[in-house]
């Protein structure tokens, strides 16, 4: 038997849910429709006549070399994000899973850079990267690194992955250390009497054990760098040099509101809108359910 | 084969807190060893200091001949049964029991005949490939037997392992460990609450409390004399019944023996009969029956006595004072409310000092 909150009156239920649906209807549906919408449509260079076109802005971009390659970009980007963010995370928690003086300390000041919001991200590693303001550019230099992210897209693109990574890091590390924290610890005492040596350990007991927690972290890390790594790329790069850090979401953007193309913009957010929606049904589907192990 | 040897061994947390007080205690090679005591008395402690999990702060452990104080767990060659069974959820059971040979290199034919055998001997073959979370309290505890069986090691250790079971399968596990342990001769330190269980397993019993060792011996010499109260009360059940020898009653009783001197008298439920006798050197008490318990092969009489008015140092299972407990055949059962005397003989009666620390020989 579930609990149920008994109404006298059958409207009230409706109204309490009003605010929320409001809010969806309005920001979420009717934007995504007249996405939908626009996907079909084809405008003139002047806005003065639409027409409806079928698919044709889908098979537009099927056709443009650029799209691909910022599907590419954006795959690469999303997997090299990932990875380091997720497996850095990973070491400080370990670390910081130790019972070490002061551990308290450390957890709160790695949790910190969750609360700093994208675009601001991006400022910050601007000011400490930026080729003639920065302070490590001048250290990268006197390494003898030509360091320069404003003309050299793959250093353009480090500096994205970095700077993305290194926001996600304290979540994936709060995800991390509550996951080491709920391995009894019996288990890997039980380990070391069975011989294991601290790394065995470590990737025969607790990886595996984590494996729920990693895979987890590993879709929402996907999203993230997908879709909430546009503010730091608009404040950082722009999507340049070239089309070197322009990805989907940020083509959506410049395609739409800088080159005015707004048919094939809406038609890569629909593409966008469907590949959400898959990410978040492997979600539901496997976390939801547990990974076992 | 090892014996276990340790010397005036202490344990003190950095905040200060002392959980071993010095302790000394030898388990000779393939024998029992059992620590039992209230929950805190250090037990589970001392036994993670053998094990190498908790640090030695004083004294030494000696594993066959080899000071351990600062060897790893991974080679002090001992095998370690967990509460909570501790097995490794993700791997089946036959890898559960073979990873301890596989971070040793073993051959995998010769982990795959050590593991067939330990599953053999405690019934597991036809689980080898289930997970953890496959199987039952029973079954989790005997892969975790199994787990410390395959590698024969010098040394067992077993911290509780039957305290997460029902009743009925705690008294067979309990049988088939020790039957499991004769046969292997292996030596083990096992660690409990319960006394029943340390009576029965145990070669050598230690009984402790708060970190300290209150005795150390064979189990039913334990029993026939208990060096102090908390010993006397702790082991038996129902526990000894303890009594000030300050009223009149008892101290004339007493008078003219060794027996003078003592503060406690200690009498067990078992030793009292109800009769109008008093044997030679015998004591003798009456009593109002309060409430008796029948459980078949015997009769638990409560009794309460009149002029009790001193109540005896607080021990575990301790009786509210004045209350005295006898076991009778389960034959007999006097009526509530009845006056009763019952007595006991010289020879069984237990004489302690004032504050219970020492046992004094009438």
């Amino acid at each position: 038997m579930q609990k149920q909150a008994i109404f006298q009156s059958k409207l009230l239920p409706y109204a309490l849910v009003a605010p929320q649906l409001a809010i969806v209807l309005i920001f979420f549906y009717w934007p995504a429709l007249q996405a939908v919408i626009q996907s079909f449509l084809l405008q003139d260079a002047f806005g003065l006549s639409t027409s409806f076109v079928w698919f044709d802005n889908y098979l537009e971009l099927l056709k443009e070399r650029a799209y691909f390659e910022a599907i590419v970009r954006t795959f690469f980007f999303s997997f090299a994000i990932a990875v380091s963010s997720l497996s850095f995370a990973l070491l400080l928690a370990v670390m910081a899973d130790k019972p070490l003086r002061g551990s308290m300390l450390y957890r709160t000041l790695l949790i910190w850079p969750y609360a700093v919001a994208p675009p601001v991200v991006g400022v910050l590693w601007i000011f400490m990267l930026h080729p003639s303001l920065g302070v490590l550019s001048r250290y990268l230099r006197a390494l003898g690194i030509d360091w320069n992210p404003l003309l050299d897209g793959d250093q353009a693109a480090s500096l994205i992955i970095l700077a993305a990574a290194w926001k996600q890091i304290s979540y994936n590390f709060l995800f991390f250390l509550a996951g080491l924290q709920s391995i009894p610890r019996s288990v890997l005492e039980a380990a070391a009497i069975d011989g294991a040596r601290p790394m065995r350990r470590f990737w025969t007991v607790t990886f595996p054990l984590l494996s729920p927690t990693i895979f987890f972290l590993l879709v929402v890390n996907i999203v993230y760098a997908f879709f909430d790594t546009f503010g730091i790329i608009d404040t950082m790069t722009r999507g340049g040099p070239g089309k070197s850090t322009e990805t989907l979401v940020y083509k959506v953007y410049s395609d739409g509101l800088l080159g005015g193309n707004l048919g094939s913009s809406a038609a890569q957010s629909v593409i966008l809108m469907i590949m959400v929606i898959v990410l978040t049904g492997i979600q539901f589907r496997f976390v939801e359910r547990k990974v076992t192990y | 084969m090892a014996n276990v040897t340790l010397r005036s061994v202490r344990k003190t947390y950095p905040g200060g807190f002392e959980a071993i007080k010095g302790v000394d205690v030898d388990v000779g090679d393939g024998q029992f060893c059992v620590l039992v005591g209230p929950s805190g008395c250090g037990k589970s402690t001392l036994l993670r200091m053998v094990a190498g999990l908790e640090t030695v702060t004083g004294g030494e452990i000696d594993i066959g001949g080899r000071v351990v104080n600062g060897i790893e767990p991974a080679d002090r060659d001992i095998a370690m049964v967990f509460q909570n069974y501790a097995l490794y959820p993700h791997m089946s059971v036959y890898n559960n029991m073979a990873y301890g040979l596989r971070n040793r290199g073993m051959a995998e034919a010769e982990i795959k005949t050590r593991v067939e055998e330990a599953a053999r001997v405690l019934e597991l073959s036809a689980m080898l490939e289930r997970k953890p979370r496959q199987l039952s309290g029973g079954q989790r505890q005997r892969v975790a037997m199994g787990r410390a069986i395959v590698r024969q090691p010098k040394v067992f250790l077993f911290d509780e392992p039957l305290s997460n079971l029902d009743a009925k399968l705690r008294i067979a596990m309990r049988v088939e460990i020790r039957k499991l342990q004769r046969r292997l001769n292996t030596t083990s330190i096992y660690v409990t609450h319960d006394q029943l269980e340390a009576m029965t397993l145990a070669d050598i019993l230690v009984v402790m409390n708060g970190g300290q060792v209150e005795q150390v011996g064979n189990p039913l010499a334990i029993y026939e004399k208990p060096a102090t109260t908390f010993v006397a009360s702790f082991i038996g059940a129902p526990p000894m019944n303890l009594m000030s020898t300050r009223p009149e009653e008892i101290r004339a009783q007493l008078a003219g023996s060794a027996a003078a001197d003592a503060g406690i008298l200690g009498i067990r439920p078992e030793d009292f009969a109800i009769t109008d006798q008093t044997p030679a050197g015998g004591v003798a008490l009456p009593l109002t029956v309060e409430a008796i318990e029948r459980v078949g092969a015997e009769t638990f009489v409560y009794g309460s006595r009149e002029q009790e008015d001193q109540r005896v140092a607080a021990t575990p299972g301790e009786l509210p004072p004045g209350e005295v407990i006898v076991r009778i055949p389960g034959t007999e059962a006097p009526a509530i409310g009845a006056k009763i005397r019952v007595a006991a003989m010289r020879t069984k009666l237990h004489l302690f000092s004032g504050d219970g620390r020492k046992r004094i020989e009438a």
